[in-house]
């Protein structure tokens, strides 16, 4: 009975996590803050990518970043480099480090990192002002960066 | 640091003209309230800014052309209410002592000249910074024996509206050295930190990428010498401290209670960045 209830946690504890899947405390950096491996084990997808690049709740990426490919979404910003080009700027492997934390490559970077979820100062639940109630999620999943890093991989000039 | 600022500055332009006034489409335009006070909307940064600017700006200038007319006649200033609202409050006789603003204070027009421009300020007596909210409910529950004022709720912007009004136009010149150093000291450090999930200071928008767009938004310097603020946003005046709320609010970060003591720093800190521009408040913004 015991042994059965224990099974059960271990499942539901790993479902988080699935196989494959990389945890924001384990990615391996290289020393100029590429991410080599793959964070969720399965191949990104560039259209979901796109979508989760352009959309307010997901990546808002075009927040800070032009990016032409995304045109039909209004209002990009200013604050970071236009994404044009940036699969010709930069391997896969840098492109994952730099969306997962960004300060690793460019140190004092104004770039949030999306999958990261300890070291900060006074975090709170989301946008609601308050303390977490939990431990805290990455901004993106493990596949979602994977789509990201796949779309951006596109952006040829 | 000097940005572009062509629109605008051809918009002033286009109602200097209108007004049949002289004024030439440099840099150093200003806008004026009611044809008759002349706001300095852009000046050198104070001493202790040398080393991260060179000009400080009102948020006025980043702001639409049309954002930016509704400042510029009190009939068209929505926050303009608030401050009639507040002048009936300033004569209404309330609490246990049976009395009014105006029974200690007088006209307003004449005992709040220049309150506006000074505040964060050393109290001595309670040996601390004080906020204008702070002398606010000090007044109401020493003074008038009347219950406080919610620090950032409707009656105390609209005091506040009213106390800013009568130094409109006049430089802020907030202390920063004496005992108001250390609670100075402490609002810098906060002013860099970088909270939340988002790990983003004040500095990274308003003092490293104002000018810049981040999505819809203009990022100005933050300044908050237009505070009250009436927001087209949400259709009210706003208190410096729930706006600072909202903004650490927007980095996934646990906020600071208004009131506290690292919002009054903070406060301190941010008014002493825009020391040399006048004082707007109630200004517009959107």
């Amino acid at each position: 009975m015991k042994l059965t209830s224990l099974t059960c946690a271990v499942a539901l504890i790993g479902g988080a996590a699935w196989a494959g899947e990389v945890a924001p405390k384990d990615v391996a950096y290289t020393e100029d803050g590429a991410v080599e491996a793959s964070l969720s084990g399965v191949a990104g997808d560039a259209a979901n990518g796109a979508i989760v690049a352009g959309t307010k709740s997901k990546g808002n990426c075009v927040a800070c970043h032009a990016v032409s490919a995304l045109a039909d979404v209004p209002f990009h910003g200013e604050v970071g480099p236009s994404l044009d080009g940036a699969g010709d700027r930069w391997s896969e492997a840098e492109l994952r480090g730099l969306l997962t934390n960004a300060k690793l490559t460019f140190e004092g970077t104004v770039m949030p990192a999306f999958y990261k979820v300890e070291g900060f100062i006074r975090p709170g639940d989301a946008y609601t002002g308050k303390a977490p109630s939990g431990p805290l999620s990455p901004l993106l999943t493990a596949q979602e960066i994977e789509d990201v890093v796949a779309f951006l991989a596109t952006l040829k000039e | 640091m000097t940005k572009p600022m062509g629109k605008t500055l051809t918009a002033i332009a286009l109602a200097a003209v209108a007004f049949g006034t002289v004024a030439s489409a440099d840099e150093s335009a200003s806008l004026v309230v009611n044809g008759d006070i002349e706001m300095v909307t852009r000046t050198a940064a104070p001493a202790h800014l040398s080393d991260s600017l060179d000009e400080v700006i009102s948020g006025w200038v980043f702001r639409s052309d049309e954002t930016q007319e509704l400042q510029m006649d009190d009939f068209d200033n929505p926050g303009m209410i608030f401050v009639d609202q507040a002048l009936e409050q300033w004569e209404m006789v309330e609490g246990t002592k049976d009395k009014s603003c105006a029974s200690c204070h007088g006209d307003v027009e004449e005992s709040m000249a220049g309150v506006r421009a000074v505040y964060p300020k050393w109290n001595d007596s309670q040996e601390k910074v004080y906020t204008m909210a702070m002398q606010i409910n000090d007044c109401r529950e020493m003074g008038m024996g009347a219950d406080k004022w919610k620090y950032t709720g409707g009656k105390m912007a609209a005091m506040e509206a009213l106390i800013s009004v009568q130094s409109r136009g006049m430089p802020v010149n907030v202390a920063i050295d004496g005992p108001a150093e250390a609670t100075w000291e402490m609002g810098k450090e906060l002013y860099y930190t970088r909270t939340g999930q988002l790990e983003l200071s004040c500095a990274n928008c308003h003092e490293d990428n104002y000018g810049n767009m981040i999505r819809a938004d203009h990022l100005s310097q933050g300044q908050i010498n237009g505070f009250p603020t009436y927001r087209l946003k949400n259709a009210k005046l706003n208190t410096v401290h729930a706006r600072f709320k909202g903004c650490v609010r927007d980095t996934r970060a646990e906020t600071f209670k208004p009131g506290s003591d690292d919002f009054v720093a903070l406060e301190l800190y941010v008014a002493s960045r825009g020391n040399g521009l006048s004082v707007e408040g109630p200004s517009v913004r959107n």
